[in-house]
Parts: C-alpha cells; structure tokens; sequence
C-alpha cells in the first residue's frame, strides 16, 4: 500500500465532524466576554480622571490579570475545556498561554527558566503583532497621511 | 526476525497506577495506587521517578534481581536513570517509545541465555503530565484537544523474567522493522503506528508458520479507538488476515464512558500495565492458553515533528503462553 492509499484509509475511519455544539459555546462565551469588556470599559470611564481610551487599556489589563489569575488557580484549562475558542481568541488565551508558560518551567530558574520560556506559546503572537502593527502604520502614514 | 526462547518465564510483577487507571477496570489488580499527579512531590517528574522505585522495590523484596531494564518516555531516559541510581542494580536503559516493553522482553529474554544472569527485572513508566510537557504543551496550557488524541497513561510497571520455571512462559518473539508510511500528524498515533504493527504481525505469522487462530488473544499497545480500525482494515487489505480475538490495549485501559480520554490510552506503561493485571488474571483463571503481544511505538521526538518529518514507527512482538 502506498502512502496515498494509505492516507485515504486513514481519513475513512478518523472522526471529522463539525462540532455545532462547539461553535455555540465559542459563539456565546466569546460574545459574554465582549459584554464583560465593554461593561468594563463604560464602569473605567465614570470615573472623571479617566477617558475612553484609558479605560479600554484599563480592561484589557482586567482581563488579563483574570486569565492570568485563573490559569495560576489551576482552573482556566478546564473553562478552555468547556468554551474553547470564545476565550481563546481574545486576550484571554494570550494571557493564559504566557501564564502557563510561565509556570511550566518555573522549576528551571529565574533567568534560563521563566525569562527564556514565559513567551514560549505567545511569543509568535507579539513577534507578528509588532511586526504588522509597524507593516500597516506605514501603509496608513504613505497612503492616507499618518 | 523471530527468536524462539525456551526456558524464559514469568517470575513476579508489579504494577502501580495513578490518576484515571486507579479508577479503571484494572484497579483491583494494582499493588498501589496514588491519588493525584505530584503524589506529594515538588514535581511531576519527582512523582514518576518515586512511583517508579516503589514498582521496583516491591519486587526485589520478594526476588534476587540479577540486571535491571528499564523504559520510560522522559528526555534521555531520565526517570529510569535517577529511579536506577537510587535502587543502585545494574542497570540498561532502552528506548523504542510504547514498543518498549516488547523490546526488554527481548533484550531480557536473550541476556538470560548466559548462565550467571538468572532474574532480570523489567521496567515502564509512564505518566501522563510528564509524557504532555515533553511531546505537546505546558501542563497547565488549556490545548484544544482532538477526538482521535490519546491520553498518556499514568502507571508504573515492573516484571521478573527468570530461568526458574512457573506457568507462564515467553516463546518466542519478532523483532520489527522502523516503517514509516508518510503520517505527520504527532496527535494521530494510530495512523502512525498500525503500519509498522501490521507489518510485524505478518512477519510473525510467516515466520512461525501459525494463523490467527492459533493465538486466543491478540494485543495490540496504544493504537487508540481509531487507530484499531485502520489497523484492522489494513492487515485485511494489504496481508489478507482477518482478525478476531483480536484488541488494543489503549481502549480497554480507561473507563469506557470517560470521555476525558479521548481515543483512549498510550504509553509505554500503556500495554504491560494491561498484560500485568488483567491478562495474567486471566491466564491464572486458565480462560486463556496463548497470548500475543503486538507493542507499538512512534518514534518521533519534537523536534522530527517541527521538522514536518514523516513519524516513523515500529512494532515487536512477543508470545506468552501458559503452560
């Protein structure tokens, strides 16, 4: 058999359905965290000293440290388990990737443990993130003016 | 390659389980079990290493132990290394993923031919957080997980081959090929290994002129619940062998309607955690006469995988027979 054929077998008997189930929770909890943000955000911003784009940085900074907070806790792989990618695809997921970097190797040292693997998982996210941030801010300063 | 082996026997065994297997349909056959993970440790590493000597330690209580062989899925071997410095034995270490166990029975079998070694204990250890850290994430990383994934066993296994005779005897054994069929895929080991698995019963069968009905129960290690069906269908297609007495190991480790487990168990502890416990009791409630053991490993380290490099895989097997 030919590894062509062989694939082909394979394919036959490994499960490939579309999980709706999924997608509604991911749907929903992605949806929920969204209102949790911009409740967030509307509560940061009554406060006279802060504007609006402060209290988006503020939100953010919120929902990280609940990610973070709740990964150290031991129980956001279990909530991934339940809502998948409704929260990790939103800054939830960064955070809790570099979290349990984090913890993973803090037996291995400040230095060669945590600070050369903490951005093990996210750091492909800032790397490219940077790296577009920098690609379309030039687009816009050459085509629209800055 | 197949070595016939005339005065091997099974002398005595050992085997511990953790999480998940101390709750499966092996648990009244374990010698211990420990209820989460650390088993009070710093780490999971630390865990494994101490289940490990306990496995050890049970045995040489009641036996001589001429040579240990050991096998685990750490890095460089490191849980059998340091379990082994603290037992202090001579000590071999071998490496063939969850084909292991077939691969010491042989080793063993054949080093028990000289006349000064007379017991040899072999070794698995598997555990399941330790086993995610090494092959996927960090053990608290919340991965989507896929269906056709298999979840680590987290167990310690230990058994005596001697000279001295007892009822249960290694006859013979075949020695496979590293086969690779262009799987990639590090999540379906089932694909990956039924090839090599396939390839090695055929060889097995040709070579000691017997058919599948000559066995009453054929085991394979850790193909998963679908790795078992691609097995089948293949060995049909491409060997024409229709199997019946026929099961893997990975699907009858865990409780059935534990769905946590995906396609069911894998590692190296995975198959002789099962022939250990409920294979021998059933060989000593005389319902079986002959067993064959099919242990299948992916050969694969994570650096092959990131590579994009095909996985290659390998199979041995080993016959027991009651006599």
């Amino acid at each position: 058999m030919n590894n062509k054929k062989y694939k082909r077998l394979t394919k036959k008997y490994l499960p490939r359905k579309l999980n709706i189930k999924n997608l509604l929770y991911a749907f929903v909890s992605g949806g929920l965290l969204g209102l949790l943000g911009q409740v967030l955000i509307k509560v940061y911003s009554m406060a006279p000293t802060i504007s609006n784009i402060e209290a988006g940085n503020l939100m953010m900074v919120t929902l990280i440290f609940l990610a973070s907070l709740f990964t150290g806790l031991g129980f956001f792989d279990n909530l991934i388990d339940l809502f998948k990618a409704g929260i990790i695809i939103p800054i939830t997921g960064f955070a809790h990737s570099t979290t349990s970097s984090a913890m993973e190797y803090r037996k291995e040292g400040l230095t060669s443990g945590i600070g050369a693997n903490i951005f093990k998982l996210s750091g492909s996210v800032i790397l490219y993130g940077i790296v577009s941030a920098y690609l379309f801010g030039i687009i816009r300063y050459v085509f629209f003016g800055g | 390659m197949t070595i016939k082996f005339d005065n091997i026997y099974i002398k005595d065994k050992a085997v511990g389980g953790g999480p998940f297997i101390k709750d499966g349909p092996i648990k009244k056959y374990l010698n211990f079990k420990y209820e989460d993970f650390l088993d009070g440790e710093n780490s999971y590493e630390e865990c494994e290493i101490k289940e490990l000597e306990r496995v050890i330690n049970i045995i040489r209580e009641r036996n001589n132990i001429d040579l240990v062989i050991s096998s685990d899925l750490s890095n460089q071997l490191m849980i059998s290394n340091v379990a082994n410095r603290r037992i202090g034995l001579p000590y071999l270490g071998l490496y063939n993923a969850c084909a292991s166990f077939c691969e010491e029975i042989i080793v063993a079998s054949s080093l028990l031919k000289n006349r000064n070694i007379k017991n040899v204990l072999i070794t698995t250890s598997s555990h399941n957080l330790t086993s995610e850290r090494n092959f996927r994430y960090p053990t608290e990383y919340g991965s989507l997980k896929k269906d056709y994934q298999t979840f680590t066993v987290t167990s310690q296994t230990g058994m005596l081959l001697s000279k001295e005779k007892t009822n249960l005897k290694i006859e013979c054994a075949t020695i496979g090929r590293v086969i690779d069929y262009g799987i990639k895929d590090s999540n379906d080991m089932g694909s990956v290994m039924a090839p090599a698995c396939a390839y090695t019963l055929y060889e097995h069968l040709k070579d000691t002129n017997r058919t599948i009905e000559d066995y009453d129960l054929i085991l394979t290690g850790d193909l998963g619940k679908y790795g078992k069906e691609i097995f089948k269908e293949l060995v049909l297609e491409e060997y024409g062998i229709k199997l019946n007495n026929y099961d893997d190991t990975a699907c009858l480790i865990y409780n059935k309607e534990d769905n946590r487990v995906l396609a069911g168990g894998s590692g190296i502890s995975c198959m002789p955690t099962y022939f250990l416990t409920k294979v021998i009791d059933r060989f000593n409630k005389k319902e079986i006469k002959n067993v064959l053991l099919l242990a299948t490993g992916a050969l694969f380290n994570t650096t092959l995988v990131n590579h994009k490099m095909a996985i290659p895989s390998i199979c041995h097997a080993v016959s027991v027979v009651r006599e």
